[in-house]
C-alpha cells in the first residue's frame, strides 16, 4: 500500500515559511511492523529529496537524536513503527519538528537552551568529599534505585517540548532539566543537597513551574515518571 | 568568518574526548571540546555491556590482577598486541574505573553495596562493570557532567573539515557550522583528534550513523599514515536487517547460540569456550553454520536464546535488549530466542600514536609535535588482532586521560601559531563546489555500493582475488563521487546532505587503507580471515600494517614489528 509522509518544512534560507509536503512510499502490508519512520524519513531523503533535514544516530532508542512531533504526539522517529500508529484507510503519517523549541530548518529544532537547562541542573556530583577517589564508593542496590529510572533519560525532549509552561516561558528548566536534577541529587554519591534545592526553589523557573499538565509523563518514550520525579523534587525543597 | 582559540582542541566528545578534556584541565584552563554531533549523542552512549577492571569484586574474581586481564588481552589480540601499551591499559584500569564511579556513574552493585561484575568473552574472570546495559550511556553522561562542572566549552554541530598543518605542527582547525552554515576556524596551542569509530563503512553494522571515520579520512589527507586497519572486528549478535547490537552481555549472562537443528554449534569450534569464545571465532563459527545451511531456516541468521534466563536477570541486568529485542525483532526473549547474525562493530586499527597519543607520521616513528588521537579513532595496539568485549570503552578512559593530560602540557608549554584565512576560504570554496554537484549518481547510491563493497569483498572471509576487485572497484567509487555526484540541498545552513557527502569523502579515503592492508596480509589472525591463507604465519607477519596515501592518491603499505617484549619501553607520562 501506498503510505503519504506529510512532512512539515522550512528552510531558513528562503522567506517561503513553513509549508507541509507529501511523500508516498510505498510499504507492503507486512512490512508495516518492521519499517520505522526514521527509516522511512531516511528512505525519501536517499530517494526523493536529499534536502529533506532530521537528526539521527543510534537507530534504538539510545542517543536521543530523533524525537518529531508523530501524528500529534512527540516521539522518537526510530522507535516508532508504522503499525504504532493505527493507520486509518488515509494511511497518512504527519510528522513535524517538535513543538516548543524554534526549528532551524525541516524537522531540526534548536535545542541551545533544553541543553543550558540541563547544565543549570548541575549534572554532576559534588559536595564536601567531590572526587575523593580512586577508592571504591558504596552505594546499596536500594539506593542505586532510587535513581535509577531518572538515569534512563536521553535528554531527546520530548517531554519539554509537550509542555506548554516551558512554551511559555523557556527559563523554566523543564520537566527533562527537573529529572536530571533529581537524578544527581539523590545520587547517594553526591552530598551537595542545600544548594541545589535552593536553586529549584523558584516560582516560575524551578519546580513551582509544574503546573501537572501531565503531557510529558504521556511524551516520555523511556516512561519515566517525570510528574513523580517533580513531586518528590517539590517535597524535598518544602522539607529542606 | 570566525576564529576560535582554545589552548587545547579535542574534536570528539563521546568517552575519550570527554576524558581527555578532564584531564587537560591538571595543565590549562581554556579547554573547547568540537563535536559534529550533540556531545551527548555521540557514538559512546550506545555501548551496551560494561567496561573491564581487574577489580575482583565477585567470589569468582578475587584473583584478578592487571597481569591477568593483560594476559587475557593480549592472547585475544592473537600476536599484535604491544605489551607494553596493553600494561598500561590495565594497569590504569581499575583506577580509572573508580574514578567514573565517584563521577557518579550508575553501576550495578552486589547486595552488599559493591561494584558488581559479570564476564565476557575472552576474559578469564568476571571483569566487566555494567550500568544495566546502557553502561556507556551511564558512563558518557558522567564524564559529560564533569565538563559541565569544570565549564569547559563544547561547540556541538561543528563538523571538523581539515586540520590546519603547518609542516608536523597543528595551528588548528576548520569546521563546517551546521547551524550557522558558516565555514569558522579554531586556533589552538594542541590538538586531539578522538573521532570515534568508522564502521558506517559496512554495510551491516551496530553503529550509528555518525560512526564515519572522520577523523581517519581527514588523517590519510595530511599525509598521515593508518596502522593495522584490515582488523575489523565482526560482533556476532547483530539484528538481522537493522544491525542493532544485543550485547555480548547475554551471552555473558548465559546465552546461547543455537543453529537450525536446536544445537549449541559453538561445540564444534571452541568446545571450551564455547558462547564465550573470542568474537572472530564465535562469527566465524556462525558464518561456517550458515554456509553449511544451518541458517535458521536456512536463512542468513541464528537463534540467541536467553528463554532459560531469569526474568530478574533480563530485567535487572540486560532491561535494553530486552526491550530492542521486542521493538525490533518482535521476540519477547523470555519466551522466544532472538534472530542474530554477524556486523561490523569495531575498527582495532587507526590513526598510530605513540604511548602519549602523540600521532606518528610513519612506521619508522618521527611524531607529529602536537597532535595526538585517542579512544577508536586511535590505534594504540592495544587490542590487537582481536578486542576483547568491554576493552574499548577501558581503552577510551585510560588513554584518553593519559593522552588528554600530555596533550594539556603539550599546549601549556606551547603557543599560538597561523591560522591563515586563506585555510578557511579554500574550504569555503571546496563545500560550495560540493553543495552545486550535479551530476547523475545520488549521495546514497555511492554509500550504498560502497558498504555492498567492504561488506561482500572485505568482510568476514577474505579471499585474493574479492581483494583485487575490491581495490578496482573502491578507484571507481572514488571517482564516481568526485565527477558524477549529485545533491539536492543546495542550502548554507544545516545542510545534513552535504554533510552526508563530507563523510561519504571520509569513508572513500580510509576504506581504500582496509582493503590494501586485508589484501597484503597473506595470513589469518584474529579478525583477518584469507580464506587462501587459512593459517596464523608468525614468522612473517606478525607486524602491525601502515598505510599512507600519497600525493597523487595512491595508497601504499608498510610494516613495523609488534613491542612484545613485556616492560620494555613502558613510559609514563613524564617523557617519551
Ligand atoms: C553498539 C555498540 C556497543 C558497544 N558496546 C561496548 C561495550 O559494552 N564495551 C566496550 O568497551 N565497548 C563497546 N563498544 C565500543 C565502544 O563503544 C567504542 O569503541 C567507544 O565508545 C568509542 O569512543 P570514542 O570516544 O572513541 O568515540 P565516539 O563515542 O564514537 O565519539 C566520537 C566523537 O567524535 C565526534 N566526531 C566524529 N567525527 C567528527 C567530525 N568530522 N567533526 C566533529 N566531530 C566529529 C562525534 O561527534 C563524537 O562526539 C560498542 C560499540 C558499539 C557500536
Ligand atoms: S536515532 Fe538514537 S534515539 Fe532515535
Amino acid at each position: 500500500m501506498k503510505v503519504t509522509f506529510r512532512i512539515s518544512r522550512y528552510d531558513p534560507e528562503t522567506n517561503e515559511g513553513s509549508y507541509v509536503e507529501d511523500f508516498l512510499l510505498e510499504v507492503e502490508e507486512y512490512e508495516l511492523t518492521e519499517v520505522t519512520v526514521l527509516d522511512a524519513l531516511v528512505e525519501i531523503k536517499e530517494d526523493q529529496d536529499g534536502s529533506l533535514t532530521f537528526r539521527h544516530g543510534c537507530g534504538h532508542g539510545s542517543c536521543g537524536s530523533c524525537a518529531v512531533l508523530i501524528n500529534e504526539k512527540n516521539r522518537l522517529a526510530c522507535e516508532t513503527h508504522l503499525d504504532d500508529l493505527e493507520l486509518d484507510e488515509k494511511t497518512v503519517v504527519e510528522v513535524s519538528s517538535l513543538p516548543g523549541f524554534p526549528t532551524i530548518k525541516d524537522l531540526v529544532v534548536d535545542m541551545d537552551n533544553f541543553f543550558r537547562n540541563d547544565r543549570l541542573a548541575r549534572p554532576f556530583i559534588s559536595g564536601e568529599d567531590e572526587r575523593s577517589g580512586p577508592t571504591e564508593t558504596e552505594q546499596t542496590p536500594g539506593e542505586l534505585r532510587r535513581i535509577l529510572e531518572a538515569t534512563e533519560c536521553i535528554n531527546c525532549g520530548a517531554c519539554t517540548a509537550s509542555c506548554p509552561t516551558y512554551w511559555e516561558n523557556e527559563g523554566y528548566l523543564g520537566p527533562a532539566a527537573l529529572v536530571r536534577a533529581y537524578r544527581w541529587m539523590e545520587d547517594s554519591r553526591n552530598s551537595e543537597i542545600e544548594e541545589r534545592l535552593a536553586a529549584l526553589d523558584d516560582e516560575k523557573d524551578g519546580v513551582w513551574g509544574c503546573n501537572k499538565f501531565f503531557n510529558c509523563l504521556e511524551a516520555c518514550p523511556k516512561e519515566i515518571d517525570t510528574v513523580g520525579i517533580i513531586e518528590a523534587l517539590k517535597r524535598s525543597v518544602i522539607t529542606s | 568568518m570566525e576564529i576560535f582559540e582554545h589552548d587545547l582542541l579535542i574534536v570528539g566528545g563521546g568517552a575519550a574526548g570527554l576524558r581527555a578534556a578532564i584531564a587537560a584541565r591538571e595543565h590549562v584552563d581554556d579547554v573547547g571540546i568540537i563535536s559534529k554531533v550533540n556531545v551527548l549523542r555521540s557514538h559512546s552512549v550506545t555501548a551496551q555491556g560494561g567496561i573491564s577492571a581487574p577489580l575482583g569484586n565477585t567470589g569468582e574474581g578475587v584473583d584478578d590482577s592487571w597481569r591477568v586481564h593483560f594476559e587475557d588481552t593480549v592472547r585475544g589480540g592473537d600476536g599484535l598486541v604491544d605489551h607494553d601499551a596493553c600494561e598500561i591499559l590495565t594497569k590504569g584500569a581499575s583506577g580509572t574505573v573508580l574514578e567514573l564511579d565517584n563521577m557518579g556513574v550508575p553501576f550495578n552493585r552486589t547486595e552488599d553495596g559493591r561494584l558488581d561484575q559479570r564476564p565476557f568473552g575472552g576474559h578469564s574472570l568476571p571483569r566487566s562493570l555494567y550500568a544495566a546495559d546502557r553502561t556507556g550511556h551511564g558512563i558518557t553522561y558522567a564524564l559529560y557532567g564533569e565538563n559541565v562542572r569544570l565549564d569547559n566549552a563544547v561547540y556541538n554541530e561543528f563538523f571538523l573539515l581539515d586540520l590546519v598543518a603547518d609542516g608536523a605542527r597543528v595551528n588548528g582547525l576548520t569546521a563546517y557550522n551546521m547551524k550557522s552554515g558558516e565555514v569558522v576556524g579554531f586556533r589552538g596551542k594542541s590538538v586531539v583528534l578522538a573521532t570515534g569509530g568508522c564502521t558506517q563503512a559496512f554495510a551491516h553494522t551496530t553503529s550509528g550513523a555518525a560512526s564515519t571515520g572522520d577523523g581517519l579520512g581527514i588523517a590519510m589527507r595530511n599525509g598521515i599514515p593508518l596502522e593495522d586497519m584490515e582488523f575489523i572486528q565482526f560482533h556476532p549478535t547483530g539484528l538481522p536487517g537493522s544491525g542493532i547490537l544485543i550485547s555480548e552481555a547475554a551471552r555473558g549472562e548465559g546465552g546461547y547460540l543455537i543453529n537450525d537443528d536446536g544445537e549449541r554449534f559453538m561445540k564444534r569450534y571452541d568446545p571450551e569456550k564455547m558462547e564465550l569464545s573470542s568474537r572472530d571465532r564465535v562469527v566465524r563459527g556462525m558464518q561456517r553454520e550458515i554456509e553449511r545451511g544451518k541458517g535458521i531456516d536456512g536463512e542468513d541468521y541464528l537463534h540467541l536464546d536467553l528463554t532459560h534466563l531469569s526474568r530478574r536477570t533480563l530485567e535487572e541486568k540486560l532491561p535494553t535488549i530486552s526491550q530492542i529485542a521486542e521493538d525490533f525483532a518482535k521476540v519477547d526473549p523470555s519466551e522466544r530466542p532472538i534472530p542474530v547474525r554477524p556486523t561490523a562493530h569495531y575498527c582495532m586499527g587507526g590513526i598510530p600514536v605513540t604511548l602519549n597519543g602523540r600521532v606518528k607520521g610513519s612506521s619508522w616513528g618521527n611524531t607529529w609535535d602536537n597532535l595526538f588521537a585517542a579512544g577508536e579513532a586511535a590505534c594504540l595496539s592495544v587490542h590487537g588482532a582481536n578486542r576483547l568485549g568491554t576493552n574499548s570503552l577501558l581503552e577510551a578512559v585510560v588513554f584518553g586521560k593519559r593522552i588528554g593530560a600530555v596533550a594539556g602540557r603539550t599546549a601549556e608549554e606551547g603557543s599560538f601559531g597561523k591560522l591563515p584565512r586563506e585555510t578557511l576560504n579554500q574550504q569555503e570554496k571546496y563545500l560550495t563546489e560540493l553543495r552545486e554537484k550535479d551530476g547523475t549518481v545520488r549521495l546514497g547510491e555511492i554509500k550504498s555500493r560502497l558498504r555492498e563493497l567492504t561488506w561482500n569483498k572485505c568482510g568476514v572471509f577474505r579471499n585474493q582475488s574479492d581483494l583485487e576487485e575490491a581495490n578496482d572497484e573502491i578507484y571507481e567509487l572514488r571517482r564516481t563521487f568526485s565527477e558524477e555526484l549529485t545533491l539536492d540541498d543546495r542550502g548554507c545552513k544545516f545542510n545534513t546532505e552535504l554533510r552526508s557527502a563530507l563523510e561519504l569523502r571520509n569513508l572513500l579515503e580510509f576504506v581504500p587503507a582496509v582493503l590494501l592492508g586485508a589484501y597484503k596480509r597473506t595470513e589469518s589472525r584474529g579478525a583477518h580471515y584469507r580464506e587462501d591463507y587459512p593459517e596464523k604465519d608468525d614468522g612473517n607477519w606478525a607486524v602491525h600494517s601502515y598505510v599512507v596515501r600519497t600525493n597523487e592518491g595512491r595508497y601504499g603499505v608498510d610494516y613495523r614489528p609488534v613491542r612484545n617484549d613485556t616492560g620494555r619501553g613502558t613510559t609514563d607520562e613524564g617523557g617519551e
